[in-house]
């Protein structure tokens, strides 16, 4: 017993400030938001689309990069001759709107919207349970939606937790691509889940299958099968990134 | 055995050869060189079938862990028709092996004694060992369980959806009360077809594939793979990539075994270990996100090299950060075996007996709790660990407290070879870029992951693309050790067996 009172003095008390003080601070090489630089980039130059694992980079009128299928390599930024595209520490990625995760050459305006409706925030603003459901995931986005249980980041403050049954969920967090053999399993859950309820993409593979985009064994993400109120890009997201989309969904940021 | 008669293909780690160096044998003469090599304490570290030149016929490689001479043997044979005599029954850790080929490529092993599918897709040749008609959906977990029969056993299901934040998988729990008798996992729902994926590459998306094989085990898949790439384009990687590759492949083994550690822990009840170790497995992935920008080292290993550099004021950090985890996680580990209360829950549960784990041929912390002296680091050592070398961490008790507590001689050992590599990190480029693959050649690469071996191979085609791609995670040994462990056991006890293993959903289905 005095050797668990002693350890709980040394390790001391570790959870995080944020969000009433600054964020923890993220690796000088973090990949967050991409850039795309209008000056420097090409028309008609396709190198960057070329080398895209997630098929993320659509080049038209301009270059456009789809957050929720990149995989945030750098591949598409070594490629460019002109060094026009570039990944900013900007880890505030998440958004209501699949198309708000579109990125366009210039200047990010503003943080897309996250926020839910009033309804739903009314119900859910203060007490968000959710269930789980890994579809296929590899288990990093897994693990890091987990460490926001730990006492660094310290979820429950928020009131929001991971529950074990749907039926005591408000919604569903899904993760992977969805696998056709998990198919079923996630409808399921989905379905047990009290109305009104909630979903919530995090990582490449829930939005749109990550790298096994277009396999025949897996859906493509979670949209092809329940209608997603917010996606969380990045493979994996950092678990600041989750909890920032989690926060701005309930208004709490 | 006389290899030369035989002539059984002989390689180190990392190395490839020419496909036509390797002979043909007999089927059968094939099925007498793979169980003699068990017999006389060989493993099989993977098994696998490729198509070959001629329609209608399959061919069969295995490959042979020879940990005594650090060495690997390379055998095939050629299956012609739809079926084999099973070789199960003589050597019981292919059992999964022969199932995977009869899923892949509708080839039956006669004579299998528990012949059901593995991750429930259909075939890649059309051919269906099972005779299931064509066009009819598989679904995934529906098939023969293993069931007890008595007035008052009954069966307990699990999953594919479980309570936690974790991966589905199907669990049958044939219990007489509290005592389970028999446990059969039946996984698959994780499949999203990686290796079918592979054939033709490599191409922009494989070393992402191989970046999440195992999300939590990128270091050691990526690296597998790029050797395998390094191999087939005879590219030399330098003292530094290899160095680099070295310390993130143990930062990966601490952050998971810390995080493992603390999970045991709140599977027992026993909260402060659980609150320290979910936090400092954090510390480390930091770590490792220091090094390359992110927590699980996606981008950190390439063919030919790494992708990020050390410089001295990250080496500064590093150093830093390495010791004040050391601190925080040895107050924290150490406070579990100073708690006879949760030492009481660890000790005798979950017991698997070291002839068990050398009949089902395991591997990684899973074996060597039980006694078992396999780690690839040590016996086939490739990278940066030909020239330091780690001690192997066993323990003889097999049960929870064994595998969990060579977790911890782990996380030592690798703190402690992280801080001496630090300092002598050689000088030189990161990259040496890897050029196209030769073609009709063979390469085997195998890692000590955080769960133990992972074993790529790859052959190519006359074009030098991938001809067949196999992948074997640590998991696909070790999940039958788990149903193992569970027998005679309270099934209350099945989430702590559990962890104590930790085995992989997504690496298991690929």
């Amino acid at each position: 017993m005095l050797n668990v009172i002693v350890s709980r003095l040394k390790q001391g008390h570790r959870t995080m400030v944020y969000p009433s003080g600054p964020a923890p601070e993220l690796p000088d090489r973090f990949r967050g938001r991409p850039s795309i630089d209008p000056e420097k980039c090409l028309t008609g130059c396709r190198l960057c689309s070329d080398v895209c694992p997630g098929k993320a980079i659509v080049v038209a009128d301009m270059v456009r990069i789809d957050m929720g299928r990149c995989l945030f390599c750098t591949e598409c930024s070594t490629a460019c001759p002109q060094q026009a595209i570039s990944f900013t520490n900007e880890y505030r990625l998440a958004a209501r709107n699949r198309q708000d995760l579109i990125v366009v050459p210039g200047k990010q305006e503003a943080l897309p919207a996250a926020r839910l409706d009033d309804r739903l925030l009314g119900m859910f603003g203060k007490s968000l349970k959710l269930r789980q459901v890994s579809a296929a995931g590899c288990n990093a986005c897994e693990a890091d939606t987990n460490v926001l249980g730990t006492i660094g980041w310290d979820l429950s403050r928020f009131g929001i937790q991971f529950v074990a049954s749907p039926r005591h969920a408000d919604g569903v967090l899904i993760t992977g691509p969805v696998s056709r053999n998990m198919r079923l399993g996630l409808e399921k859950t989905f379905l047990a889940v009290p109305e009104p309820k909630i979903v919530i993409a995090v990582g490449a593979c829930a939005i749109a299958g990550g790298p096994y985009a277009d396999h025949a064994e897996v859906e493509n993400g979670a949209d092809n099968i329940v209608r997603v109120n917010l996606y969380v890009p990045g493979c994996p997201p950092h678990p600041l990134t989750i909890l920032d989309g989690l926060l701005r969904l309930l208004n709490r940021i | 055995m006389n290899h030369e008669k035989l002539r059984m293909v002989t390689l180190v780690n990392g190395q490839s050869v020419e496909l036509d160096a390797i002979a043909l044998l007999a089927p059968d003469a094939f099925q007498t060189v793979v169980a003699d090599a068990v017999d006389v304490g060989q493993r099989v570290a993977s098994l696998f079938a490729a198509p070959a030149r001629q329609r209608g016929v399959t061919q069969l490689f295995a490959v042979l862990v020879n940990t005594q001479l650090s060495r690997l043997h390379i055998v095939r044979t050629e299956i012609h028709g739809g079926q084999y005599p099973s070789l199960t029954n003589r050597c019981p850790q292919v059992h999964l092996f022969e199932r995977e080929i009869a899923e892949q490529y509708g080839i039956k092993p006669v004579g299998h004694p528990w012949f059901k599918p593995v991750r429930y897709h259909e075939s890649w040749t059309g051919r269906d060992a099972w005779d299931r008609p064509a066009g009819e959906p598989i679904l995934p977990g529906v098939c023969d369980f293993y069931r007890v029969e008595g007035d008052e056993v009954h069966e307990v299901a699990v999953g594919p959806v479980h309570a936690g934040i974790i991966e589905p998988g199907h669990f049958r729990f044939q219990c007489h009360g509290e005592l389970v008798f028999h446990l059969e996992i039946a996984l698959g729902f994780q499949h999203r077809g990686v290796e079918g994926a592979l054939i033709g590459g490599p191409d922009a998306r494989s070393i992402h594939y191989a970046e999440t094989l195992a999300g939590d085990t990128t270091i050691a898949h990526t690296t597998a793979y790029c050797r395998v790439i390094e191999a087939l384009s005879k590219c030399r990687k330098t003292a530094r990539a290899q160095t680099l590759r070295g310390i993130a492949l143990e930062l990966e083994r601490m952050a998971n075994h810390v995080g493992d550690l603390g999970a045991l822990a709140g599977d027992i009840g026993f909260l402060p270990t659980m609150s320290y170790c979910g936090r400092i497995r954090g510390d480390f992935l930091n770590m490792t996100a220091l090094l390359c920008g992110n927590r699980f080292g996606r981008g950190m290993v390439c063919p030919g090299g790494v992708g990020f550099d050390m410089d001295d004021a990250r080496v500064e950090k590093l150093l830093r950060q390495l010791d004040a985890a050391e601190k925080d996680a040895t107050v924290a580990i150490e406070l579990l075996w100073d708690t006879p209360s949760a030492m009481a829950r660890f000790e005798n549960i979950g017991r698997l007996p070291k002839q068990v784990a050398l009949d089902l041929g395991m591997v990684g912390p899973a074996a060597r709790a039980a006694g078992v002296e396999v780690d690839t680091r040590n016996d086939q050592p490739s990278g940066v660990f030909r020239f330091t070398h780690i001690p192997v961490s066993t323990y003889d008790t097999g049960d929870v407290f064994g595998r969990a507590y060579v977790r911890w001689l782990e996380i030592q050992h690798s703190i402690q070879f992280i801080r001496e590599q630090l300092h002598t990190i050689p000088s030189g480029d990161i990259l040496n870029r890897a050029g196209s693959l030769l073609p009709n050649r063979i390469a085997v690469s195998l890692d000590e992951g955080w769960r133990g071996e992972v074993c790529h191979v790859a052959i190519t085609d006359d074009d030098g693309r991938f001809m067949r791609y196999k992948v074997v995670d640590p998991s696909f040994h070790n999940w039958p050790g788990l149903a193992y462990a569970l027998r005679n056991q309270q099934i209350s006890d099945f989430p702590l067996c559990n962890k104590s293993f930790n085995l992989s959903y997504c690496g298991h289905d690929l």
